[in-house]
């Protein structure tokens, strides 16, 4: 009996002592593959096909950086992870980053240990209801029973909203978008809230997406990025860069079309720097190739826009506008720091 | 003249404590405790060292933050202002809730259908068969979800009852009302309530105390009219007509102290998305009820059958000779025999109930696991120190079931005298 419960002991330690190693970059080329964390299925997002291939807005996060730093943007473990499960997979080292509509706040990066890399959707949290409700503002919601993923920032968000706005509500807990949208759909919540992402997309995946409508109001700011463990500066700053490149690609009109060409030498410095065109290497300085960016951008297929585009953009069923999502010479938000 | 010297002791040897039987049953056991000791240190140390590498550390101090979330069924006042320590207080008394309301239909249940599978009635025994069988052999998480589908898919929604011309209706003269979220039930109500006092934890309703006061004090009393009646049968042989006093004496006082309350029932109304005004009882909770009481009466009911199987037949051939009708005989002779073969696995199913309750989580009941387990330990990050006071308080839930239980199994297990 004593035996038993040592050997126990025993097994869980040792998966335990897999935690917290420094050099990210190392165990990665080491394993050959990247471990990224995943939504468990949001259209658009991170979703597996029919093929078990995972396609999606956060899922290009996990393909520039696999193809940055192994060279093959093919060479990615997805790990599909719910609301409740995601921090604890990253801060056990299951997986190497968290690429999954998560918020950015000032607690998950101080007290639970993370590092943002940076912002790859400026999003805030929504209502959807039936339209048969007759409902067009959040603010006649007073008495609805809503549904809520657990775990998540919308949660405190949901409550702040209806106290601030001097109204009350019963929460539906549920544990993943899948449960969410089978609840929603049979009736057991009037609204179904969430970031407003995640309810285009949410709806985009329903029989009848006419018949749903997503309220006006946005209650909450959600920037939304990947994030990684604090404590590896250097691992950090290779996802952080990967994921810029994508962005400061689109700012320089870098898309998969032309990359090849520009590839071999332009006018312009910086896209020569970004590229491992001209003399610079930015690469060696973070322990990458000198094409690391050339091959991130070639593997997420595309810049930050192409992206957008054929993932979650107008053209997609999910519909989603630029907004904010903008490059800042567009009006929007995304700006990133030099290549220099 | 030879003197006898003693014979040599034999001198110890560290061999000894391998061949020797007398030292080698401890020997094991120390070696085996110095292992397990030793495998425990590092277990901690490596945590210590990895929360030490995280830059984590380890505090209870979360517990008194602001929680920020809601919950959807508190049976003492809570909101998103109250503290995580308040939230696990919620959790644990939903968690005790279903508990207990599972285990006293289980063994209701259970012991019906235990008896019903030893009648010589041949469709009532296959039948409770079928329903032993079937409930025993599926996983339990599978009937909760079955239960909470059913309630959503099948019940309408609030929306249903509105208008001139509603899809749906109340039942139970427009007083109860089914919805696939909740089951909206009337809510007793004092016109001239007593108030609460606050204890600290919780407030406690004074007209809830001012009336168990009164049940016990008529039960108390009409304990007494019962004896002196016992005591004039003992006396004269006749015993006393009481039956209208314990009447007046158990109702009365009840009916009385509810009208100078002003007791109602307020009914629930369907104001805006929901009912308001009732209780409403959440299909959550009902799933998860329903689930944990199916499938563990299913047990309970065989570790019933066998314990009346491990009556000996010659008591009720005995009581049959003594012109007892089977049901008396069941009632007075088998079952109160059978006890206490029956009482030690009930603990068990009773622990099994309790732990299982934990697959809230699937259904969205907010018990332990959902707010300790569930919320805060992912607002807070602080896994290791919520799973380990979910554990301590499963183990002391579980350790003062299996000790109150005892203790009644001690009260019912044979005496010999």
């Amino acid at each position: 009996m004593k035996n038993t419960v040592f050997l126990g002991a025993l097994a869980a330690a040792g998966l335990a002592s897999g935690l917290a190693s420094a050099a990210t970059l190392d165990d990665v080329k080491a394993r050959g593959e990247l471990n990224c964390g995943v939504n468990t299925g949001l259209v658009g997002f991170a979703a597996p096909d029919a093929n078990g291939n995972w396609s999606g807005f956060d899922v290009a996060i996990c393909k520039a950086v696999a193809a940055a730093v192994l060279g093959d943007a093919s060479k990615v473990k997805y790990v599909p992870t719910t609301g409740q499960t995601r921090f604890t997979a990253l801060a056990s080292g299951e997986v190497d980053i968290l690429s999954r509509n998560t918020t950015w706040t000032f607690s998950r990066d101080a007290d639970l240990k993370f590092t943002f890399i940076g912002v790859n959707y400026y999003d805030g949290q929504g209502f959807m209801v039936n339209k048969s409700l007759g409902v067009t503002s959040a603010k006649e919601l007073d008495g609805a029973t809503v549904c809520i993923q657990t775990g998540t920032t919308t949660e405190l968000n949901l409550a702040d909203f209806f106290k601030t706005n001097n109204m009350t509500y019963s929460p539906v807990t549920i544990e993943t978008n899948a449960e969410g949208e089978q609840q929603f759909l049979a009736g057991a919540c009037d609204a179904y809230t969430t970031d407003a992402s995640g309810l285009a997309a949410t709806r985009a995946a329903f029989a009848n997406p006419d018949d749903y409508v997503i309220l006006p109001e946005i209650i909450s700011k959600e920037p939304l990025g990947p994030l990684v463990r604090h404590g590896d500066d250097q691992w950090a700053d290779i996802t952080r860069w990967a994921m810029n490149a994508l962005i400061a690609a689109e700012e320089y009109g870098v898309t998969s079309a032309n990359i090849e060409e520009l590839s071999k030498g332009t006018e312009n410095p910086e896209i020569n720097r970004l590229l491992g065109a001209g003399e610079d290497n930015l690469g060696a300085m973070i322990g990458l190739e000198k094409d690391w960016a050339k091959k991130a951008i070639i593997g997420a297929g595309g810049n930050y826009g192409e992206i957008f585009a054929a993932t979650i953009g107008e053209s997609t069923p999910i519909g989603l506008a630029r907004g904010l999502n903008a490059q800042w010479t567009q009006g929007g938000l995304l700006y990133t720091p030099p290549f220099r | 003249m030879a003197t006898v010297s003693d014979a040599p002791k034999a001198s110890f040897r560290l061999s000894m404590l391998i061949y020797d039987t007398r030292y080698r049953s401890i020997t094991i056991q120390v070696v085996v405790l110095l292992l397990f000791m030793a495998g425990a240190a590092w277990l901690v140390d490596n945590t210590v060292r990895n929360l030490a590498a995280l830059g984590k550390d380890f505090s209870f101090g979360f517990l008194w933050n602001r929680a920020g979330y809601d919950i959807n069924q508190m049976l003492v006042q809570y909101s998103n202002d109250s503290t995580h320590g308040r939230a696990m207080l919620i959790g644990l008394l939903n968690t005790l809730l279903v508990a207990f309301m599972s285990c006293v239909a289980a063994t209701v249940l259970g012991v019906i259908i235990g008896v019903l599978r030893l009648s010589p009635n041949w469709i009532i025994g296959r039948l409770t068969t079928v329903y032993v069988e079937m409930f025993r052999n599926i996983p339990v998480l599978l009937w909760i979800l079955v239960a909470y589908a059913v309630f959503t898919e099948v019940l309408p929604a609030p929306n249903a009852f509105r208008g001139d011309n509603p899809t749906a209706s109340m039942i139970l003269f427009d007083s109860v009302a089914l919805t696939n979220r909740y089951t909206a039930i009337p809510d007793p109500m004092f016109a001239r309530s007593l108030g609460n006092i606050d204890v600290g934890l919780f407030l406690v309703s004074l007209d809830l105390v001012a009336i168990i006061a009164v049940i016990t004090g008529s039960v108390l009393v009409n304990r007494k009219i019962l004896a002196s009646a016992t005591a004039v049968q003992n006396a004269t042989g006749v015993r006393p007509v009481t039956w209208w006093k314990s009447i007046l004496v158990l109702v009365a006082p009840v009916v009385l102290l509810l009208l100078a309350l002003g007791f109602h029932a307020e009914r629930p109304v369907l104001r805006g998305f929901n009912f308001t005004g009732g209780l409403d009882v959440s299909n959550s909770l009902m799933a998860l009820w329903l689930g944990l009481t199916l499938y563990t009466a299913a047990f309970i009911a065989e570790i019933v059958r066998a314990g009346i199987g491990a009556v000996s037949r010659g008591q009720t051939e005995a009581a049959f000779a003594l012109g007892l009708r089977p049901n008396r005989t069941m009632s007075l002779v088998i079952l109160p025999q059978a006890l206490r073969v029956i009482v030690p696995p009930l603990i068990s199913q009773y622990l099994n109930i309790t732990k299982n309750s934990s697959l809230a989580i699937a259904v969205g009941y907010m018990d332990l696991r959902g707010t300790l387990g569930g919320i805060t330990l992912n607002q807070t990050g602080r896994e290791l120190e919520c799973v380990l006071l979910m554990m301590l308080i499963y183990l002391t839930i579980s350790l003062l079931i299996s000790g109150a239980m005892n203790v009644y199994n001690n009260s019912v297990k044979l005496k010999e005298r």
